[in-house]
């Protein structure tokens, strides 16, 4: 279970998260959702440790995060970004065992992890020995994945992780993403601007409007129940390509 | 047996004797400046001195005045051919002098003892063709002014000198009108043809053989005297006492006719600076100095070694440096800005004023070569590390952060390696220039492919000029060449692919 307590971050005199409470329930999959610049990669980053809020703390499983704590608690923790961020010098393969390898891991459990990986996100095996800069965008993310899942964390995070993909290999990735996080059953939280995705991944979604919580909850009770106008807002501005059609006949 | 056991100890011993007295520090240095007479000057004392039995070695063509003189205080040379105008204009400037007896006595408060006068003043003075002088009846300057009609052409620097012609007209009341700056090669052309009468030159230039000149007496005394002197550390005479009384031995033997004579074997004939030494000792002291003359192959190995030993201590002590300094730029931005700053600063002073300015704390030889060389090497390869540091997208630098990586693990295992190829490109950039630069080493006593670069400046000799640009080029090629093979061999694969689309 990850929670945020009263977390806030400024840069500059711009605020981008205020006074913060966030519980992301154990075992289901969290979607941070909400406009550009609203703050939800800043979550993300404070969740990981990557920065440190200006007030408030972050708990992992009841222990709070801090600088002493920050690399170990990082190992539990998996982190996928759009685009990947792989290491462009080092294979596939390299990239999911840098980690692995660093800590001494036996060759043997090594390859085996990899094989293991390989299976659960249905990634060829030839392609394991590819660089970067030789595999496609969806590829790429779903190495991304392998290695934010090589040392089998207990919460992983996902930054708008399909954003750059086209739609056919986005609807695919989608399908298997949640097919192995539901496998997996791990903690996930997800970042996205999408409504659809959101709803497709979240068990519960949190809306977000400069850097404050608007409304947690399931989709439909967002749609049903919404918490403010800026709810209704945020979900009708995103149109269905049915309704751009049934626009054009009117 | 046994016999022929003892013999053959007694073979290796003396001649491990002899071995070390060849290898033993030589008592008595000799340096020269970087020009065609003081090299003479330089090969006389040295053989001279070896004549008393004592063991010294010719550190040729140092550089100029500055150079040789610290040299001189600092040790690292015990003697040197000067000039007294030289002493009184550039290293003892503002104080005083009357004579040489002032002289002598403000060089006695720096440890530096002044032999006397060798025999002949080099200082500007003006010429004439032999013949024209002769049927003019000219012999002094003041004799030009019963011939207004002479034309006279000198060099543009003798038009604006201070003791110049303005000065030297005033002073002479000369009546000439004729009178045109040109190059002096061209004047010593047009003293031939006729186009001018009269020219300026050195007094001891080696062309008034060649040209058949007559060298005009300056009856007024209006130039400076530039005699020649031998300089000597005071602690000399107790070290060497033979050697320096064989070196004296020089006071007022060398006449202007000897060195003009000298001067033009060397510039004009080519004969090689230490066998013109050697016949004037023999011509004059009776003396057989055999003069040793190593061969051009031993010499190019002799380079080669030097200039691959200046360029492989700098840059690796370069690299070795510069890359962790580039690193630190990287991290602390606030300190990087400052590092990159000062390497910059490092890199706008000129590389001869930098070589010179190293000369009073290391003295001379491969030490401020090296050091300076060194300094030059920094900014490419600091400079490049830094930015190939900088330019990993903050996406990769994230994801290994956000793996638990500690700073310096993410260091080595993924942003170095990134930078790779940024990192060599500098060290790359950082050799060639050093390659070209480490021929200034010549100039402060480390050899190199500068020496017969800048011998063959002063001879005006481009065989000798190429036999020393030449390899340098060609060593720049291949250390270009030797680093993109390291590039290959060094930069991760996955850096040299473009992306898929
Ligand atoms: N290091 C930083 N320095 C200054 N401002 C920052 C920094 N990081 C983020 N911000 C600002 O904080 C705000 C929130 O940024 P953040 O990246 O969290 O938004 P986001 O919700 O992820 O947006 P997007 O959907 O476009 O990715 C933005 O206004 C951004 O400009
Ligand atoms: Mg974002």
């Amino acid at each position: 279970m990850l929670e945020l307590n009263g977390v806030s971050k400024t840069y500059g005199d711009a605020s981008v998260v205020e006074r913060t409470d966030l519980t992301i329930p154990a075992g289901r999959t969290t979607v941070l959702l909400g406009p550009s610049g609203c703050g939800k990669s800043t979550l993300l980053r404070l969740m990981i440790g990557l920065i440190r809020p200006d007030t408030g703390t972050v708990l992992l499983n009841d222990t709070e995060l801090t600088s002493e704590n920050a690399l170990a608690m990082r190992r539990r923790i998996g982190y996928v970004i759009q685009e990947g961020g792989l290491f462009p010098h080092l294979t596939a393969e390299g990239n999911i065992t840098l980690m692995a390898r660093y800590l001494g891991w036996n060759e043997q459990v090594v390859g085996q992890r990899i094989a293991e990986l390989a299976d659960l996100t249905q990634f060829p095996r030839d392609g394991l020995r590819r660089f970067p800069a030789e595999l496609s965008g969806g590829q790429r993310q779903r190495v991304a994945l392998m290695r934010a899942l090589a040392l089998d964390p207990d919460v992983i995070l996902l930054d708008e992780p399909l954003g750059a993909l086209d739609p056919m290999i986005r609807a695919e990735l989608q399908t298997d993403l949640r097919n192995i996080f539901r496998w997996l059953g791990k903690t996930v939280v997800m970042v996205t601007h999408d409504i659809s995705e959101a709803g497709f991944f979240g068990d519960s979604i949190v809306l977000l409007r400069q850097g404050r919580i608007v409304q947690q909850g399931t989709l439909r009770e967002l749609v049903a129940s919404p918490a403010d106008p800026f709810v209704t807002q945020f979900i009708n501005a995103q149109r269905s390509p049915l309704e751009t059609l049934r626009g054009n006949f009117e | 047996m046994k016999r022929l056991r003892w013999n053959l100890a007694a073979a290796l011993l003396l001649n491990g004797a002899s071995l070390l007295a060849q290898t033993a520090a030589p008592e008595v240095k000799v340096g020269s400046k970087s020009f065609t007479e003081g090299v003479i000057l330089g090969e006389v004392v040295t053989q001279l001195a070896r004549s008393s039995g004592v063991a010294a070695l010719h550190r040729r063509e140092l550089g100029g005045t500055q150079v040789l003189w610290n040299a001189l205080r600092r040790g690292e040379i015990d003697v040197y051919p000067e000039y007294t105008g030289t002493l009184r204009q550039e290293i003892l400037a503002g104080r005083s002098i009357p004579d040489d007896e002032a002289l002598r006595q403000a060089l006695a408060e720096q440890g530096v003892r002044m032999s006397r006068p060798l025999g002949f003043n080099d200082t500007y003075a003006l010429g004439m063709k032999e013949q024209v002088a002769e049927q003019w009846g000219i012999r002094t300057i003041s004799d030009l002014r019963r011939r207004p009609e002479l034309k006279f052409g000198f060099s543009s620097e003798f038009m604006d000198r201070g003791d110049g012609w303005p000065a030297l007209r005033d002073r002479y009341r000369l009546p000439q009108r004729d009178v045109r700056g040109l190059d002096h090669d061209l004047a010593y052309r047009g003293l031939d043809s006729g186009a001018i009468d009269v020219t300026d030159l050195y007094s001891t230039d080696a062309e008034i053989r060649y040209y058949r000149l007559r060298v005009l007496d300056d009856d007024l005394r209006h130039f400076p005297a530039y005699d020649a002197v031998l300089l000597y550390r005071a602690d000399l005479p107790e070290r060497a006492p033979q050697a320096v009384a064989a070196m004296l031995r020089l006071e007022g033997r060398v006449t202007a006719a000897a060195m003009i004579e000298m001067n033009a074997r060397v510039k004009l004939d080519r004969v090689p600076e230490t066998r013109v030494a050697a016949d004037f000792l023999g011509t004059n002291f009776g003396l057989s100095t055999a003069a040793k003359e190593e061969s051009a192959r031993d010499r190019f190995f002799q380079n080669t070694r030097a200039h691959l030993t200046l360029v492989a201590i700098s840059l690796t002590a370069a690299i070795l440096f510069a890359v962790p300094l580039g690193v630190w730029a990287a991290k602390r931005p606030r300190a990087g800005h400052a590092i990159l700053a000062i390497v910059g600063i490092i890199q706008t002073i000129p590389s001869l004023a930098l070589l010179v300015f190293m000369i009073p704390l290391l003295g001379i030889g491969n030490a401020p070569a090296i050091v300076a060389l060194f300094l030059y090497s920094l900014l490419p390869i600091v400079r490049n590390t830094y930015a190939g540091l900088h330019d990993i997208p903050l996406s990769v630098r994230e994801s290994a952060a956000a793996l638990g990586l500690p700073a310096g693990a993410s260091l080595r295992l993924v942003e170095l390696p990134m930078a790779s190829r940024a990192i060599l490109a500098g060290i790359k950039t950082s050799a060639v220039i050093n390659v070209g630069t480490a021929t200034l080493g010549a100039l402060v006593g480390a050899g190199g492919y500068g020496q017969p670069i800048f011998t063959g400046i002063r001879l005006d000799d481009v065989g000798l000029i190429l036999q020393g640009a030449v390899p340098a080029a060609l060593l720049a090629l291949l250390v270009q060449g030797l680093f993109e093979l390291f590039e290959r061999l060094l930069v991760p694969k996955g850096l040299r692919l473009k992306p898929a689309a």
